[in-house]
């Protein structure tokens, strides 16, 4: 159950910003070279720190997208409100450094023995764990059938979207578009509720294993939808957020 | 101690008394939730609280806990996830309301809860007055993703130990580490030590 622990102590290092791709208008992926990283399991994530010359601070947490043996990498969402969140998509650029502690969190993870069929439901920026699950498993050879669903208010906004368009064998991914849907759209076009749910989660029979993270309301219908589908509580992992300018 | 986030200014809330403020958190007037889970919904005609000690269990029924004398209790709330809320309102039985109708020299408890959470703390941090069994909030019932019908509450520790739909306590001789405690988190977790890893 301690499988992914925290081992020791969690000390705070300095990383170097390696890269800053932006993802879409408001949301960044930081690559990031940590020299004394122990290595992450899929899902965890991090703590950052920034210090103001006055010696003033703010601490975040971010999910880690990438995968364990990837370089780190987080992909932050700016929220305008925000204090941290600005700073690390506007401000920060490759050559800056990075305070950083983790990896953090043991439960909110997925290894290829946990195995599937693989149900994750990612409403906006709630994608960053999913994403590192997705390409853990594409790294390890793992065969378990993965159906994403991904919700976002419009095409642009949609995170990692190069990445999604081909997915990999054995990985099928849904989109809806809640907002505003281009001419020509396939996917759904609503925000998720139990109707989709029910079309596009594994039948609960199969034993499906669900990782949900997104805002918090988002998170809240789906867990709720999939214990309506039959999915025992327990199979049902979920990751947080609420739109306060805290991640 | 020296290291500076070039460009970094922050964003300083002049309204908050920051003495009221523990190391790495901020201010929030929303209220977010973070739950590892699904919402349970124990309907209150099935909802219990329990005292287990060893083999005695002492158990209230949803009406009998309600009938216990209960008060109002306005505290600062800091969940680990670097959120602080001022003064918010409950309402609740004090623990001490409870562990009172038990036999026991216990030092430590395990709170468990529907879901199958858990938290472990000191027996001196839910009592005297430092605990609750909450079931009101802001003159509302609980809201269920708040932790409703009723959650522990306890306040000067990081929120995840008030834990939510909470069903009762166990007394123990030992500390046992809890959901949370179990993946990492600290043991005791004192916000204003920053407490919130294993080791810190």
């Amino acid at each position: 159950m301690a499988r992914a622990a925290v081992r020791g102590r969690l000390t705070w290092q300095i990383a170097n910003v390696a890269d800053a791709v932006d993802e879409t208008a408001r949301v960044r992926t930081l690559v990031l070279d940590v020299p004394d990283w122990t290595g992450h399991a899929a899902g965890q994530h991090l703590d950052v720190r920034l210090t103001a010359e006055d010696g003033y601070r703010a601490e975040r947490s971010y999910s880690i997208a990438s995968a364990p043996g990837e370089p780190v990498a987080i992909t932050v969402e700016r929220l305008d409100d925000g204090e941290v969140s600005p700073y690390l998509t506007e401000e920060l650029r490759a050559g800056d450094e990075l305070e950083l502690r983790g990896p953090i969190g043991g439960y909110f993870v997925w290894e290829p023995e946990d195995g599937g069929p693989l149900l994750l439901v990612a409403g906006g920026s709630g994608i960053a764990p999913l994403r590192a699950i997705l390409r853990h498993r594409g790294r390890t050879g793992s065969d378990v059938p993965v159906r994403l669903l991904c919700s976002s208010r419009t095409l642009p906004d949609v995170i990692y979207r190069a990445e999604l368009d081909e997915p990999a064998p054995g990985v099928e991914v849904v989109q809806t578009l809640t907002r505003e849907q281009p001419a020509g759209w396939t996917g759904y076009a609503r925000r998720v509720d139990a109707a989709l749910i029910g079309e596009v989660a594994w039948p609960a029979g199969e034993n499906p294993l669900a990782l949900v993270c997104g805002p918090t309301s988002f998170v809240e219908t789906v867990a709720d939808d999939l214990v309506g589908l039959g999915y025992p509580a327990p199979r049902v992992k979920t990751e947080r957020f609420g739109a306060t300018g805290g991640r | 101690m020296s290291f500076i986030s070039r460009g970094f200014h922050g964003r300083r809330d002049d309204n908050v008394d920051p003495k009221r403020v523990p190391p790495g958190q901020y201010v929030t007037h929303d209220f977010p939730v973070l739950s590892a889970g699904p919402t349970p919904h124990t309907p209150l005609e099935e909802w219990t609280f329990s005292i287990v000690n060893g083999q005695e269990r002492k158990t209230w029924t949803w009406d009998e806990l309600r009938a216990l004398p209960s008060e109002d209790v306005t505290v600062d709330i800091h969940c680990v996830t670097r959120w602080s809320k001022l003064d918010t309102a409950w309402r609740g039985v004090s623990v001490d309301t409870l562990l009172d109708e038990v036999e026991h020299d216990s030092p430590y408890v395990l709170a468990f809860s529907d879901g199958g959470y858990t938290t472990n703390l000191p027996i001196e941090d839910v009592s005297n007055g430092k605990a609750w069994v909450a079931f009101g909030y802001d003159g509302e019932p609980l809201d269920p993703e708040h932790g409703g019908p009723a959650r522990l509450l306890v306040p000067h520790l990081y929120f995840w130990k008030s834990a939510k739909w909470v069903r009762g306590l166990e007394l123990r001789d030992e500390d046992e580490p809890g959901f949370w405690e179990t993946y990492g988190y600290h043991s005791y977790g004192d916000p204003w030590r920053e407490q919130r890893y294993a080791g810190d």
